[in-house]
């Protein structure tokens, strides 16, 4: 990990005491005088980027200590995923995190993929790739959209929401419906791309360039904006590397770190971008990051559907994929293997895999075990929002309560992949 | 940290130039923008031309579905009463779309392209109760009809779950 020296950063060096907390504690000192008062932040509150609770304690305005509660939304995904078979429970990482539901899926199927030795033919990478940054696109527009609307720029919002929309329609054209698609199969996608969307991509990455650079020029340089993130939510490079962070948290605090690019899977070394880095590694760095990045994925989706090759768009192994519907009626073979792959699913070779991919949020793992049988042994995801959310305390010393919102905010936490 | 006067004037001018654009707002009920032919709305079961149901009672459906929400009885076929062209028939079957996540899984698991999932969203209910759908319901022509995009553009030739065989 390099450290960018392109600027000096506003705090270099660590303020972190060992062990690490995730909570901050409030000072005895203070608590002894009796002038401390002690807040519930959530978990209903519309600030808080869904159910987090946070237990604030507070001295006049500033926060001296800090708590976060999750757990509300803990569905068991990772649980119910052993009782599926492989094929079912591709459905499930796509509701772990719901922003970023096409990064999901492409990590779980990228580790059944890897267990099963199976190469995707290149269609399908490109194709997932593209997915993936329009994905990286919808993401970060939920984010502007709800960040900026809790610190009061409610016009971002809509504005934000116009062009998710218009995402959410492409992915209604390809994989079915609007965020949950399951496009991604074992093997490559779930069915062809539709002529209609090339036409309707690219028209929507031609705007996409101009709509970023709107954006900025609502927020960049207005007086409140900049009053509200310059400066607030301090984290060093030192800081961010000892809390585990990732994707655009670390490198708004300085540090030139992208999975896409140190560890290219997919066809990412294949194409043309930048890793945005800032150094100062306050609130409005990480605005920054996200902005450029939402300009890079659109120069990577430029660049997918111009390269995208033609050919087969899924594997052609009868033990994994569903045979082609004309034979079902055909060939008496065909709908055996059909029969045996919907009800019974595919055997997964005996082992244990870790695939990481850069979610919008950061680096995402998914661990899987299997025991050589049709359904995983254990499926673990490194969520980034969870680690995300542990640099919640240290990047709080010296903060408001006005402040509070904005660094939770940009810490950018999905409280379904928190809690999973 | 000092904001320049031009940065501002610049902010103002996006949201002056939006004074000039035609508005994205659709009325939604009064209008509704056609689905892209992918779309996995409501499902429908379907009957062949002379009649009889397509579902054969085989719960292929119910094996493939991730979240269990269909129910598929069988019972046999007699030459007294006839409702499917194979051995058995689907004597009952439910989906209960409140826990339906709309994956499609069942039309592709489907080998006699029985059941499908088509365009219709608006399928909110007052009661739990309601949404779950019986044979006789899934069977029945859909009262709201949605607009569908041409499929010639928006989807591949045959389609993967609805090839003719």
């Amino acid at each position: 990990m390099a450290v960018a020296e392109t600027k000096r950063a506003i705090y270099e060096g660590t303020r972190i005491p060992s062990p690490i907390p995730s909570v901050l504690q409030v000072d005895p000192g203070l608590r002894e005088e009796g002038d401390i008062l002690e807040v519930n932040f959530g978990p209903n509150h519309p600030s808080t980027h869904g159910v987090l609770r946070l237990i604030v304690e507070l001295n006049g305005e500033k926060v001296v200590g800090l708590q976060a509660v999750v757990g509300y939304l803990h569905t068991g995904f990772e649980k119910n995923m052993e009782a599926k078979t492989y094929w079912k429970a591709i459905t499930y990482p796509e509701r772990i995190d719901y922003v970023s539901f096409q990064n999901n899926e492409l990590v779980f199927v990228l580790a059944i993929e890897k267990l099963l030795g199976i190469e995707p033919p290149p269609k399908a990478q490109w194709m997932r790739m593209l997915l993936c940054e329009l994905n990286r696109i919808h993401s970060h527009l939920v984010w502007l959209g709800t960040a900026a609307l809790e610190l009061g720029a409610i016009s971002m919002f809509w504005y934000c929401f116009r062009e998710r929309d218009a995402i959410l329609d492409l992915f209604e054209l390809v994989g079915g419906v609007r965020m949950h698609t399951r496009y991604f199969q074992a093997g490559g996608l779930a069915e062809d791309i539709p002529q209609g969307f090339y036409d309707e991509c690219r028209a929507f990455a031609d705007t996409m360039e101009k709509r970023v650079d709107d954006y900025e020029a609502l927020l960049s340089g207005q007086a409140i904006w900049l009053e509200r993130t310059k400066g607030v939510g301090l984290l060093s490079a030192e800081d961010a590397i000892a809390l585990g962070q990732s994707g655009p948290v670390l490198r708004a605090s300085g540090v030139d770190w992208d999975l896409r690019k140190v560890q290219p899977y997919l066809v990412y070394d294949q194409v043309d971008f930048e890793v945005p880095v800032y150094p100062n590694g306050d609130v409005y760095d990480r605005y920054k990051v996200h902005m450029d990045e939402m300009r890079q994925s659109t120069r990577i989706v430029q660049q997918a559907l111009h390269g995208m090759p033609e050919g087969p768009w899924i594997v052609d192994d009868r033990k994994i994929v569903l045979p082609p519907r004309h034979e079902l009626h055909t060939s008496m073979e065909s709908l055996i293997h059909h029969f045996k792959l919907v009800t019974e699913g595919y055997r997964v070779p005996e082992g244990e895999v870790y695939v990481t991919v850069e979610s919008p949020r950061g680096e995402l793992g998914c661990y899987l075990v299997s025991d050589g049988g049709p359904k995983p042994w254990r499926v673990k995801f490194r969520a980034p929002s969870f680690v995300a959310l542990e640099a919640t305390a240290t990047c709080m010393s010296d903060a408001l309560v006005a402040d509070l919102i904005a660094i939770v905010g940009s810490l950018d936490t999905v409280m379904g992949e928190v809690d999973r | 940290m000092s904001p320049q006067p031009f940065d501002s004037l610049k902010g103002f001018a996006v949201t002056f130039r939006q004074m000039f654009k035609k508005p994205i707002t659709q009325q939604y009920p009064e209008y509704k923008r056609p689905v892209y032919p992918r779309f996995r709305g409501r499902h429908r079961l379907w009957r062949h031309e002379n009649g009889l149901e397509k579902c054969v009672g085989c719960s292929l459906c119910a094996a493939a579905c991730p979240a269990d929400c269909i129910r598929v009885v069988a019972a046999e076929n007699t030459p007294g009463n006839r409702v499917s062209p194979g051995e058995r028939y689907a004597r009952i079957y439910e989906i209960n779309l409140s826990r339906c996540i709309f994956c499609g899984y069942c039309e592709l698991a489907c080998p006699f392209d029985a059941i499908t999932l088509e365009a219709e969203f608006e399928i909110s209910e007052y009661s739990r109760d309601d949404l779950i759908y019986t044979k006789d319901m899934l069977l029945a022509e859909p009262v709201k009809r949605m607009p569908v995009a041409d499929r010639d553009l928006y989807d591949t030739p045959t389609p993967v779950w609805k090839a003719e065989s």
